[in-house]
């Protein structure tokens, strides 16, 4: 058992970590004012690999392993919420069912743009208005087969960088007789008639990342969108989930991190009672708790990173990350705002940003109860 | 175009330095590739980009060196090669000089060689004008801008204190380079991989083909600099105008302007 970055890995978290604080993190809290994407620096992302973390070397990827794409997202996380969620969708939500159930040219055409940030960043859109835990029954966005081409009709809530993106995958019922076996993952290019992208919503955090309604009014593409088999889109969708989680693991992980470095910074500084607040037990133990946790959540996150790298069953351990990882984030930031006191509370310091793009975390590609039932599945049956 | 690119392994900009017993020290701050250098390999790499060839990173340094020239791997010079000899502790500028130039004749057939302004650790300065004299090349040194650059003549774009200076010169050729030039890219994750799995053949200096070079200048004393008193001073006012007024009394009044 090694418990050990390689070399490799950290070079790349150095790296990613000094591209986060010269291009990222200064600008966190204006994009995060402004609710606008960082566009200036995704193709900067592009040339050191960070948009094809998922991506095989063939198509213009870096064919990186697991726990070197979970370090990227965690850097990120460290320097900004929002971005590192953009980033952590488009890998993860965007090229990954491509990479990992494209054709050949489905690959060609779309990951090599995507990888570079020259086309855009990728986007998923499994959740509606009326579906989010439960796609099996609430799921109504329909696909149908006329001719040679899919003609879908419906609508899509709550999904990240559509806006950004050249092509949306779209989770759509195809066949309402076949249950679990009636879904497909559909491209749609986002310039397809019919197609309607909503303004961004008005979020509490993360709003550096763009998340959009979306409206298919007769929207045409070809048979040949489909991603891999039409019938296997929901089997699809949960094995994009369980790496979407370590992902979102490891991008709690590092808002988690920044947010007990600024506790820790600001223990320092502050003076009362005569005393350092650093030198007060109480803020000790805090601070000492924090650290505990996080490094609690970085093993679990990066075992189930490990684990998918190992090609072994992994979602288990995919969901045991998140839920720990993600609700420990927000303690986290919890126990920040409270060490920095009224300043803690302020927009003119960091912590109370982190705080709310923590928040999402345990909502976005799963929430807290729909991991709790899949670790309880496991759990009981053994 | 075959170019070599020498990079040096320094403490880390951020590091506290102190002396003790005479000898500099940085704790156990980490060593990384002298920042200037990371220029000197952008520039390098521009080169054969625009023109084909490789480019090669070479250091003298010990085992702590291999980080620099990583660094060099990771952004995406193909080949590197340390010159690691513990004859050499003790060496000062003229004697590295003398290794370095042994080094690059015996890789051979370099067209060009890129050094960095200066290693932020001695700040000497003057390790690419020795190399270029003594392997008998011209030396272009501080070079902000490369304006053309063909198989046999480079020109170039040098950044003074006084101005901007464009200079001429043939092939081989021994540059500098300052920060002018550009920013130097990051590694990528796939030149990291690369880096991480290279070899780096290691030299002494008698595989470069040279005695070894006693050094001729010591260092018969080093000391920290006297520690300066600093006050902080906030200057109120109730607009701006008001307060930069006064501040700009207080720049006259203190002598600083
Ligand atoms: C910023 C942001 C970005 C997003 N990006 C995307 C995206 O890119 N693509 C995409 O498709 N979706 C995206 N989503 C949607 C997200 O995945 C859903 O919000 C999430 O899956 C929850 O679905 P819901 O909001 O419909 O809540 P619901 O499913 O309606 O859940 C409501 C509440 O019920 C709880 N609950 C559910 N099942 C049970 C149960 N069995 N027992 C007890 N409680 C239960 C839930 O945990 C939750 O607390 C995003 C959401 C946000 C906020
Ligand atoms: C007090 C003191 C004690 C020292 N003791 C030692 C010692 O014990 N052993 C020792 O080796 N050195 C020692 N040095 C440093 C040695 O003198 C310098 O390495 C040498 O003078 C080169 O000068 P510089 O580092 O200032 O390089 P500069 O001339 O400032 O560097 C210009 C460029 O030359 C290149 N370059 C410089 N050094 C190297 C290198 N080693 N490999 C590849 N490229 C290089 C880089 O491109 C760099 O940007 C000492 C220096 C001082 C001040």
């Amino acid at each position: 058992m090694d418990f050990e970055l390689n070399q490799e890995q950290r070079m790349w978290q150095n790296t990613v970590h000094d591209f986060c604080d010269q291009h990222i993190r200064p600008y966190a809290a204006e994009f995060d004012e402004k609710a606008e994407p960082m566009k200036m620096t995704f193709r900067k992302m592009g040339a050191l690999g960070l948009l094809a973390l998922n991506i095989p070397e063939e198509f213009g990827g870096a064919g990186m392993d697991a726990v070197s794409a979970a370090i990227a997202i965690d850097e990120l996380g460290y320097a900004d919420g929002g971005t590192a969620l953009s980033i952590a969708a488009h890998n993860g939500l965007g090229c990954a069912p491509i990479s990992m159930f494209g054709s050949q040219m489905q690959k060609e055409e779309w990951l090599p743009g995507l990888s570079s940030g020259e086309s855009g960043l990728g986007a998923l859109a499994l959740t509606e208005p009326g579906a989010g835990s439960d796609l099996v029954r609430g799921l109504s966005t329909r696909a149908e087969l006329d001719g040679d081409s899919w003609v879908i009709n419906g609508s899509k809530a709550w999904i990240t960088n559509a806006s950004l993106a050249p092509v949306i995958i779209t989770l759509c019922r195809t066949d309402p007789e076949a249950g679990t076996a009636g879904f497909s993952l559909i491209l749609v290019p986002s310039g397809t008639p019919g197609l309607h992208i909503h303004p961004s919503e008005k979020k509490m955090g993360v709003r550096s990342s763009p998340t959009h309604a979306l409206t298919f009014e007769n929207v045409r593409v070809p048979a040949a969108n489909v991603l891999g088999e039409a019938g296997q889109g929901l089997y699809q969708t949960l094995q994009i989930l369980d790496g979407g989680r370590i992902s979102i693991g490891a991008l709690s992980l590092g808002i988690a991190r920044a947010a007990l470095d600024e506790a820790i910074r600001y223990a320092k500084e502050r003076e009362l009672f005569g005393k350092q607040l650093a030198d007060l037990q109480a803020t000790r133990f805090k601070l000492a708790d924090c650290q505990v946790e996080i490094d609690a959540a970085q093993l679990l996150v990066y075992r189930a990173a490990w684990l998918k790298e190992e090609g072994k069953p992994f979602t288990r351990e995919a969901a045991i990350a998140k839920l720990y990882a993600t609700e420990m984030a927000e303690r986290v930031c919890r126990e920040a705002i409270q060490i920095l006191g009224s300043y803690g509370y302020s927009r003119e310091y960091p912590v109370e940003r982190m705080y709310r793009d923590a928040r999402l975390m345990t909502i976005g590609e799963g929430t807290s109860e729909v991991q709790r039932m899949v670790i309880a599945k496991r759990v009981i049956s053994g | 175009m075959k170019i070599i690119v020498c990079v040096k392994q320094v403490p880390d900009s951020a590091a506290a330095m102190s002396v003790e017993d005479g000898k500099i020290s940085w704790g156990d701050a980490p060593l990384v590739i002298n920042p200037w250098d990371e220029y000197a390999v952008e520039a390098a790499l521009r080169l054969t980009e625009a023109q084909g060839g490789d480019v090669i990173a070479l250091s003298l340094g010990d085992e702590n060196a291999k980080e620099a020239i990583k660094h060099a791997l990771a952004m995406g010079c193909s080949e590197a090669i340390l010159v690691n000899d513990p004859a050499m502790a003790g060496a000062d500028t003229q004697a590295v000089a003398r290794v370095l130039a042994a080094a690059i004749q015996k890789i051979g057939g370099a067209d060009i060689v890129v050094f960095g302004k200066q290693a932020i650790d001695s700040d000497v300065g003057a390790t690419p004008s020795m190399v270029a004299r003594l392997l008998g090349w011209p030396a272009v040194t501080l070079v902000s801008e490369i304006v053309e650059c063909t198989q046999s003549e480079i020109k170039a774009s040098r950044a003074m204190e006084e101005g901007r200076q464009q200079v001429a010169a043939e092939l081989p050729v021994v540059l500098s380079i300052v920060k002018d030039y550009g920013e130097p890219r990051y590694p990528s994750f796939m030149g990291i991989r690369k880096a991480a799995r290279a070899s780096v053949p290691e030299w002494t200096v008698a595989d470069t083909g040279i005695d070894l070079p006693s050094a001729v200048v010591t260092w018969p004393n080093v000391m920290a600099p006297p520690e300066r008193e600093v006050t902080n001073e906030i200057i109120e006012g109730s607009n701006p105008e008001e307060i930069a007024a006064k501040l700009a009394d207080k720049i006259m009044e203190e002598k600083v302007l």
